[in-house]
């Protein structure tokens, strides 16, 4: 028979102690990796509010892509965009008349704050006009936003709009 | 007249799951068996009922009814047949009609059994089922209704509403606008329904668990019940998981298989403590050791199953993969609230009969390692759920969005995992009760020096 080790601390002590640890060691996981990685989630307004103190900062941008600036070279891969301020207030957006109401007014109004993108790498099939783009990267000083990563939102249809061609029945 | 039938069956399913809460709570405490019979049979019946309000709007959806708006807005003349029929849950009415089906299906078929011998638990199991079958039909009644039409009123405006407002005329558009084009995907057979039948299936071990605690039975019977269904819904949750990282891989623009999207981890983290739970009630069965654990894990399971379907319904966070937003994200809060509060309320009460049978002995024994193990995933779910949240409360103090994206998920968990991984090689040489430093030592050098390579 093999006795249990005794490693000086008793029962259930050790197994408190041990939990502890680890808790510990989420948290602090968890506070670096946050520090770390932070990114400031914005509307194309605020961007262009904050101006250049943003420069070379990690960012996250919200927007609606316009379809007409869309440019891909496939030779070098790089692909440029504009996209429109839409509010980031799940509020506000439902004031507006839901998110594809909203992505349609933001490409349509020519006095809305845009701002170019600049992506390498594939064209997704996903980049259509009035998508909703969540793009992160960071601001260069020319005031072009470079992009490492791009998710797209498929441009739903008007979805409370009036139905097309309707037909009155009885 | 079919909405109206298809509504109406969803009325009456409604009120007898409300029924068969009343019955099954005073047939347990009037001891009464003919009312925790009438619950039971109640309870069998929301299956068959609610089978038929789904057909009718199946029904309606491949004739290409367009007068219905939720018709209308999910299906177009040009689509197949399959994913009209699919077209059932792609939007926010119909999938809830499906999570209704899919749960009243599980309800019936755990009730479905001879009841002999764990008699007392039988109330309380109909209890929790109906009434979160309750719920969701309330959010199908009365905020989501997959029948409501489209109407002109004489001003000349386009309404839905369920009934004919004054003077208005019916529409009829001729054709739909179909369902949204990233969701026509052979994915959408497969991968939504899969994830659901997972997320209902850990509604069945809850209710044994709920029933325990309310029963005050400290043993591990429930656990004993539940067993399969718990693997059931493990295997659909994981294969919802997997066929849903497939399809996004598809997609361009979803950032490949796994992008740490809000949506994605709202059907990750029931999947942690659900896979946690699957571990640890193995100790409980073996050596009557993490009782209050267990329970506590259960109720994890299941409140994170609602906020994951609260997640990607109600639009709180900005995600590619959340197709709808609508007003039942404060229904859903208060609900979610409600049974975690009571849930906890009852294990408290419960504490001091859960207690272990024995005493956890040695660090490196079997069930430490399980309990390791069960921390590491509590760490993964606590990281998942403080990315989810952080945008959230930081706004809420600091007036500024920030966010964090996968290098946040990566970094933080990639220790996690890691761990995880090397206890999956060492836990199986461990030995219940009283493995030591030194005998696992001897099993485990040989192949760690192997790995290295």
């Amino acid at each position: 028979m093999q006795q249990t080790p005794r490693t000086g601390i008793q029962g259930r002590n050790k197994f408190i102690i041990g939990g502890l640890l680890i808790l510990a060691a989420v948290i602090y996981l968890i506070y670096t990796a946050t520090q770390a990685n932070a990114e400031y989630f914005m509307t194309v307004n605020e961007l262009k509010s904050k101006g250049n103190s943003l420069v070379g900062r990690s960012l996250r941008i919200s927007g609606a892509v316009i379809g007409n600036t869309i440019q891909f070279d496939p030779k070098t891969m790089e692909l440029t965009f504009d996209i429109a301020h839409v509010p980031g207030d799940n509020a506000a957006i439902q004031a507006g008349g839901g998110l594809a109401a909203v992505l349609h007014t933001a490409v349509t109004d020519p006095t809305r704050a845009r701002l170019t993108i600049v992506y390498n790498g594939p064209k997704p099939d996903l980049l259509l006009d009035e998508a909703q783009a969540i793009i992160t990267g960071h601001l260069g000083a020319d005031g072009i936003f470079h992009a490492d990563d791009l998710l797209l939102k498929c441009p739903t249809k008007y979805q409370e709009a009036i139905p097309s061609q309707v037909v009155n029945g009885n | 007249m079919l909405a109206q039938f298809g509504f109406g069956v969803f009325v009456i399913t409604f009120l007898l799951a409300l029924f068969s809460v009343v019955a099954a709570i005073l047939g347990y405490f009037t001891k009464s068996d003919r009312w925790v019979e009438a619950a039971r049979r109640a309870m069998q019946l929301t299956f068959p009922l609610i089978a038929l309000g789904a057909l009718t709007l199946i029904y309606l959806l491949v004739t290409g009814h367009y007068e219905f708006e939720y018709v209308y807005s999910v299906t177009s003349n040009d689509m197949p047949l399959y994913l009209k029929i699919t077209a059932l849950w792609g939007g926010q009415a119909g999938s809830l009609v499906l999570w209704s089906l899919l749960m009243s299906s599980f309800a019936s078929a755990v009730t479905l059994r001879n009841w002999e011998r764990d008699r007392e638990l039988l109330p309380w199991v109909i209890v929790v089922t109906s009434v979160t079958l309750a719920f969701f039909l309330a959010l199908t009644i009365f905020f989501e209704n997959p029948f409501t039409r489209w109407w002109q009123t004489l001003t000349g405006d386009y309404v839905q509403r369920m009934f004919a407002p004054t003077g208005a005329l019916p529409v009829i558009p001729p054709d739909g606008q179909g369902l949204n084009p990233l969701l026509r995907h052979p994915g959408m057979i497969l991968h939504p329904p899969m994830l659901y039948l997972g997320f209902v299936a850990f509604v069945i071990p809850y209710a044994f668990a709920i029933a325990a605690l309310v029963t005050g039975r400290s043993d591990d019977r429930w656990i004993r019940l539940t067993r399969r269904w718990t693997l059931v819904a493990w295997l659909f949750l994981s294969l919802g998981l997997v066929l849903g990282m497939r399809w996004a891989y598809d997609v361009l623009g979803w950032g490949g298989y796994w992008a740490w999207d809000p949506v994605e981890i709202a059907a990750l983290m029931p999947w942690l403590t659900g896979t946690a739970f699957l571990h640890s009630v193995m100790i409980q069965e073996k050596r009557g050791m993490f009782k209050q654990w267990n329970m506590l894990l259960i109720i994890l399971t299941y409140s994170l199953v609602i906020f994951g379907t609260f997640l990607t319904r109600s639009g709180v966070l900005s995600s590619v993969h959340a197709f709808s937003e609508s007003a039942i994200g404060p229904v859903f809060f208060v609900f979610i609230g409600l049974t975690f509060i009571t849930s906890v309320a009852l294990l408290i009460y419960r504490w001091g009969d859960l207690k272990a049978e024995i005493e956890m002995g040695s660090l490196v024994s079997r069930e430490a390692l399980f309990l390791l193990n069960n921390l590491l995933f509590m760490g993964v779910l606590i990281v998942c759920f403080w990315g989810v949240i952080f945008p959230l409360t930081w706004e809420l103090f600091t007036g500024q969005k920030e966010t964090v994206g996968p290098p946040f998920y990566q970094r933080a968990n990639a220790p996690l995992f890691g761990a995880l991984m090397a206890l999956m090689g060492i836990a199986p040489l461990s030995a219940w009760g009283r493995s030591t430093v030194k005998t696992m030592g001897r099993l485990v050098w040989k192949p760690s020096i192997l790995a290295m390579f």
